[in-house]
């Protein structure tokens, strides 16, 4: 198993060198070609794992070298395979061999598509070290290994101005949470001695609740970074700037699960303190419905998904805060597929339209794109969640638990969320690819994408349609690490009303998008209409006007403040001690060149009077030799 | 008494000639100074007791040392082109004062001479010049060979460069006769 | 009035003080040299004094070899002088400037 386990690791990596190879050359298709194959590779030997896993229970774990050891200090590159990780693993490795093969069509006429698999393998590299690690600090390389493989996606097209504006913005909310992950890794060694996930949570259970709270919520502020939440949520939608495969990948399906998963992982540390876990489903449940406002009037495809995404990891918060690990981690599997799925799709429309992005300047696509239509529509069904496709087994379960757990309020926003995620998903779809043509008129000629692209979707749809049937399987498996919650409503009454409410719900949120979105005389915005100079609408499509806020109050005055220390600390004190120190040097050269004028009489007299400098000094310690007592 | 008067005058004379020494204009006035100034030295050795230093002095330095300065003045006339123009006089003198001051002060307060031990004492009954060659041809026979090797070599190095070209002149040529060395010259420094 | 080590080494100094100024006034290279007779010599006082006053024959030693330095140094210094003199029908110290900086 250790061959797999390696090869399953490693696969990418080869990929990713290998493609690095032609980075600088012109485009060839082998190094997508490549990179993807061995994707497959890992992806099978992924499976291999599960399968091995899922038939013995036993969780493959090898420690390839020793990385540190110093004094109680133990850290080896250790990789640990049991049921969550594996989860991840094929999450990851099927997602990410979907893309690339779609990236070979999409980035087809990109002149850096031999550096876009480069980074796009690598940063699967790191997304294996992220979850396969066995201890804290492989973990976060792997975390800070997928950060820097997002920020040089984001920025992959970085010519454009916005491109690394954005790459940039992600990368330094990351590195504030990381910094809180980070202490949080530091006070996990401090208190338990360990970093291995198993004996770490082992020593905790003795620990004091307030030092346990603390390494928590210090956790989960690294997670809130890679998973984008509230406050540290603008990157993510700013981070469209991508490539759509790129966003489908690492924007959607996996590194910001990342968040998710350390919760996840971090299960016996969380259970033991349900304050913070309370803390975690409030906020994620905020999220979920704070995001989904946001989508409801954006105008711009992969943003609206984007938000669909950070709403959806608001669920997956809830569901983990809740206690229910095993429904986070199923939820975050689902999501990965259709999301991806809904992402690519977008990615299709993106090309057939030139890469327009406003749906309101799209309509009545569907006729020339059927396939990704219904590939698109599949996804929204499934991220609307109604049966019998994968969003409605994890997210019912999501409900359940929060209904099951009685907190309420948590239920309520949660399920009025699902309405508005139904709304908002079916919002794009009838806009993008049914009632009028608009864009013909603004001079676009849209064309279906290869038919590769749309076979390489295929999978992702049909795991987005079926997964949901896995669940008891996968509830088997899992609750060997992960506790053992069955959420189970007390009243075969009250399970069907609400199954059922919620599935009506949904579906009436749909027929009102459709029918809202359809009619014939939808227009391109142009800013007069009643409804886009409302409060409401003004305070969503600037995103609670939060980005304004966080630039007037804390870009600005830390710009300015860096300015003071540019201008006033490192030009005048530092640099200008630098300076006069050489300044005094060069003075003293330049005055004392006199002396050596090169006349005999002069040096002598410089002679007598170092002669009496030296006499002098004589006296000087001969006195204080005497006085000094010695 | 006696000995304190021949101190003070000879002190006094010591210090007159060399202040001509170094203030005079004519060349043959310092040599003549210094000479006396020399030998006046000496009469301090004698009082000192060290009497073959004394002999050493008045031999070596008015006999060699003099001799050959003067006739080092032969070869060259040492009076003529140089001006004696000087800048800053207190500079000079301050600079001497204060080194004299400090010498003085590092002599005179007892900061080294506390424990000083003789290492080769003045055994009484003995001549100075016995003693003198006893301690100098056994303790100090390197010391003393080596000054003898440097004196050879100062001696060769002398020779050698002063008695280049001896037979040429230029204060005996005309002006074309030093014009056609001089081209001579440039032309070897050239190859 | 008796005469001790001190007056000694007053006389020398003020001799060597006396020398100091000669080398530092003085642009006659031959009137440079004498100067440096003058430092050797008040330091020969000094040697010898201090031989006298701690009955120590080291001092006298010295002074020879001080003696013996003197008249190398007085070959040597001579011989170039003269070709010094011979090269460039001068021996004014202002003139010679080749070690400029």
């Amino acid at each position: 198993m250790e061959l797999f386990l390696y090869t399953a690791l490693f696969a990418p990596f080869v990929g990713s060198l290998f493609a690095a190879i032609f980075g600088a050359s012109p485009k060839t298709i082998i190094a997508g070609i490549i990179p993807s194959i061995l994707l497959g590779v890992s992806l099978l030997s992924s499976t291999v794992l599960l399968v091995h896993v899922l038939s013995t229970g036993e969780a493959v774990h090898v420690e390839m070298m020793t990385w540190m050891h110093t004094g109680n200090l133990y850290i080896p590159f250790g990789f640990l395979v049991d049921q969550v990780s594996v989860t991840m693993m094929m999450v990851v490795t099927v997602v990410s061999t979907v893309v690339h093969v779609y990236a070979i069509g999409y980035m087809s006429h990109d002149k850096a598509f031999n550096r876009f698999f480069a980074w796009l393998s690598a940063f699967v590299f790191s997304m294996m070290i992220l979850v396969m690690s066995d201890n804290f600090a492989g973990l976060f390389i792997g975390w800070e290994g997928v950060g820097v493989c997002s920020w040089a996606l984001i920025g992959f097209w970085y010519h454009k101005e916005s491109a690394t504006w954005a790459a940039n913005e992600a990368f330094i909310m990351n590195r504030i949470a990381d910094l809180g992950m980070l202490i949080g890794i530091f006070l996990v060694y401090w208190n338990t001695g360990t970093l291995q996930y198993h004996e770490a949570f082992e020593a905790m259970k003795h620990l004091d609740t307030g030092i346990l709270t603390t390494i928590g919520i210090f956790l989960f502020i690294g997670a809130m970074g890679k998973s984008a939440q509230f406050p540290l949520h603008t990157w993510l939608a700013d981070a469209m700037e991508g490539p759509t495969p790129v966003s489908a990948l690492i924007h959607a399906a996996t590194m910001v699960t990342a968040g998710v998963y350390l919760v996840v992982r971090s299960n016996e540390l969380y259970s033991l303190i349900p304050n913070v876990g309370l803390f975690i489903a409030s906020l994620g449940a905020f999220v979920a419905v704070f995001a989904a406002t946001m989508a409801l009037v954006n105008r711009d495809i992969k943003r609206v998904i984007a938000y669909s995404t950070l709403s959806q990891l608001g669920y997956m918060f809830a569901a983990a805060g809740l206690g229910a690990y095993w429904v986070a981690l199923f939820h975050l599997m689902a999501h990965a597929f259709f999301k991806a799925l809904l992402f690519l799709g977008g990615g299709n429309v993106m090309h057939a339209m030139s890469d327009e992005l406003d749906p309101f300047k799209m309509g009545g696509l569907g006729k020339t794109m059927k396939a990704t239509m219904i590939l698109m529509t599949l996804a929204s069904v499934a991220l609307a969640g109604l049966f019998p496709l994968a969003g409605f087994f994890s997210k019912d379960m999501i409900l359940e638990a929060a209904f099951s757990e009685h907190h309420f309020i948590i239920y309520t926003v949660l399920l009025f969320t699902a309405g508005l995620t139904a709304f908002y998903s079916f919002r794009i779809i009838a806009l993008i690819f049914h009632g009028e043509d608009r864009h013909t008129a603004l001079g676009f000629h849209p064309h279906e994408a290869y038919p590769f692209m749309i076979k390489a979707m295929i999978p992702l749809a049909i795991l987005a349609a079926i997964a949901g049937f896995a669940r008891p399987y996968y509830f088997d498996m899992v609750i060997a690490v992960l506790p053992e919650t069955e959420y189970h409503i007390h009243s075969a009454m009250t399970y069907w009303t609400m199954t059922i409410g919620t599935q009506l719900f949904v579906i009436a949120a749909i027929y009102f998008a459709y029918k809202k979105y359809m009619s014939s005389d939808i227009k391109v915005p142009d800013g007069t209409s009643e409804m886009e100079n409302s409060f409401k609408y003004k305070l969503l499509i600037n995103q609670y006007y939060i980005p304004y806020f966080y630039e007037e109050f804390l870009v600005k005055p830390y710009r300015a403040l860096s300015r003071v220390f540019w201008k006033d600390i490192d030009m005048k004190i530092v640099d200008g001690t630098v300076d006069g120190i050489a300044n005094i040097i060069y003075n003293t050269g330049e005055n004392t060149r006199g002396m050596q004028s090169g006349n005999l009489s002069t040096m002598l007299k410089w002679m007598v009077a170092g002669l009496v400098i030296l006499l002098s000094l004589a006296v000087i310690f001969g006195l204080t030799v005497k006085y000094s007592g010695v | 008494m006696f000995e304190a008067i021949a101190f003070y005058l000879f002190a006094f004379l010591t210090i007159s000639m060399f202040y001509i020494v170094v203030t005079t204009q004519q060349a043959l006035y310092a040599l003549t100074a210094l000479a006396a100034g020399m030998i006046f030295i000496s009469a301090f050795f004698f009082i000192l007791g060290a009497d073959f230093l004394g002999a050493v002095q008045i031999i070596v330095y008015t006999g060699a040392v003099m001799a050959l300065y003067a006739f080092g003045m032969m070869f060259f006339d040492t009076t003529r082109d140089v001006k004696e123009k000087q800048g800053n006089k207190f500079i000079i003198v301050g600079l001497s004062t204060l080194s004299a001051v400090l010498v003085v002060l590092i002599v005179s307060a007892p900061i080294v001479s506390d424990n000083i031990v003789a290492l080769y004492p003045v055994v009484d009954g003995i001549g100075n010049t016995q003693e003198v060659g006893v301690v100098l041809f056994t303790k100090y026979l390197i010391p003393f060979e080596v000054a003898a090797v440097m004196l050879l070599v100062a001696m060769v190095a002398g020779i050698v460069l002063a008695g280049k070209k001896m037979d040429l002149s230029l204060t005996l040529m005309n002006d074309a006769e030093i014009r056609e060395l001089n081209e001579e010259k440039n032309k070897k420094e050239l190859s | 009035m008796e005469i001790g080590l001190s007056h000694y080494l007053v006389l020398s100094t003020i001799l060597f003080a006396i020398g100091l100024v000669g080398v530092m006034k003085r642009k006659n290279l031959l009137l440079l040299f004498f100067s440096t007779e003058i430092l050797l010599n008040s330091v020969n006082i000094a040697f010898a004094a201090i031989s006298h006053y701690y009955g120590d024959l080291t001092g006298q030693m010295f002074a020879f070899f001080v003696i013996a330095i003197a008249a190398s140094e007085v070959a040597v210094g001579l011989g170039l002088l003269i070709v010094w003199h011979k090269r460039h029908n001068n021996i004014d110290l202002d003139t010679m400037s080749s070690m400029k900086g």
